[in-house]
């Protein structure tokens, strides 16, 4: 089974490399963006096939390891 | 003083702290693989070098942070062990929740290695007490995620109980942006934990400790953590 997990700051933490690529993308002039905050995407392969089980590993990947909950969300997608 | 250096790979500042060690208190700290489960018996202080474990990959630190040796390091820090976290260390000490917060990609998003200025808030910790309150110190930084954030309530807990041990500053003690040059909440360098034992800071005090590479203000720290064994 295949799984997603996105991990991204959370609001109101300053993310300086979002804003550096913000500017790039300004300076290529590239309209209408107003903001970029960067993030994390992990293609993650599960064995077997229990949804609930996989969801809740997911889970634990990400809270363990995947996302420091200090600064960051995550969201878990079964594909 | 009985000293344990835990090595990950990719850190590579753990022959300079295992040489200052050395050199300030005359005996060999033990090499620990970060793949052990056990310090050695009767480890005093265990210290968390700087470098780039893992590649800094995933986040500074947070692969590190999961290694065996980490809940032998915990357990050490919660039975009132000291534990020194440099640089490096001192992400990984963040990611392995032996301290508060985490320290985020500097401001300007430069890798900055150049000597800065540090305001040493408090003497009566194990870390400081060879120094007076307020005395400037000037160490080497190296690092390119030395931003140091919190929440707000964390932040606040850390003023309130005076676990800020010490601040970018300019030479002559006073705050001033232009100084915290990696963009740091509230100019923090370094911080200790709730009991005092645990100190994370991400400049090297352990690079400035020998008159041959010049200045020697972080030999003071070691003293300090020698003498406060010698106490005990």
């Amino acid at each position: 089974m295949k799984a997603r997990v996105t991990v991204t700051l959370k609001a109101g933490i300053l993310d300086p490399q979002g804003k550096a690529i913000e500017g790039a993308l300004k300076s290529l002039g590239i309209a209408g963006v107003a903001s970029v905050r960067q993030g994390k995407i992990f293609d993650i392969e599960i064995e077997g096939a229990d949804r609930a089980k996989a969801e809740s590993a997911l889970k634990l990947a990400a809270e363990k390891l995947l996302a420091n909950m200090v600064i960051e969300n995550y969201r878990v997608e079964l594909l | 003083m009985k000293s344990a250096v835990v090595v990950f790979p990719g850190i590579n500042r753990e022959h300079d702290m295992a040489r200052a060690l050395k050199f300030v208190s005359g005996k060999e700290p033990a090499m620990v693989w970060h793949a052990d489960r056990e310090l050695p018996k009767g480890t005093d202080l265990v210290v968390l070098p700087g470098g780039f474990s893992y590649g800094d990959y995933l986040r500074c630190g947070a692969i590190a942070a999961r290694a065996p040796i980490m809940d032998a390091v915990r357990a050490h820090a919660a039975k009132g062990g000291l534990v020194l976290a440099v640089c490096n260390g001192f992400q990984i000490a963040c990611e392995a929740g032996l301290l508060p917060g985490v320290l985020m990609r500097n401001a300007r998003l430069k890798f900055i290695c150049r000597e800065v200025y540090l305001r040493i808030e408090r003497s009566d910790t194990p870390f400081t007490r060879r120094y007076n309150a307020g005395d400037v110190i000037r160490v080497p930084v190296a690092h390119g995620e030395g931003n140091y954030i919190a929440d707000e309530e964390t932040i606040a807990r850390l003023e309130d109980e005076g676990r800020v041990l010490f601040r970018y500053t300019t030479p002559d003690g006073k705050l001033d942006p232009a100084f915290n040059f990696n963009g740091a909440t509230h100019a923090i360098a370094g911080i200790l934990s709730e009991q005092r034992n645990v100190l994370g800071l991400m400049p090297h005090p352990e690079n400035h400790v020998d008159p041959v590479v010049g200045p020697t203000d972080g030999r003071r720290l070691f003293e300090s953590l020698i003498s406060t064994l010698e106490a005990a």
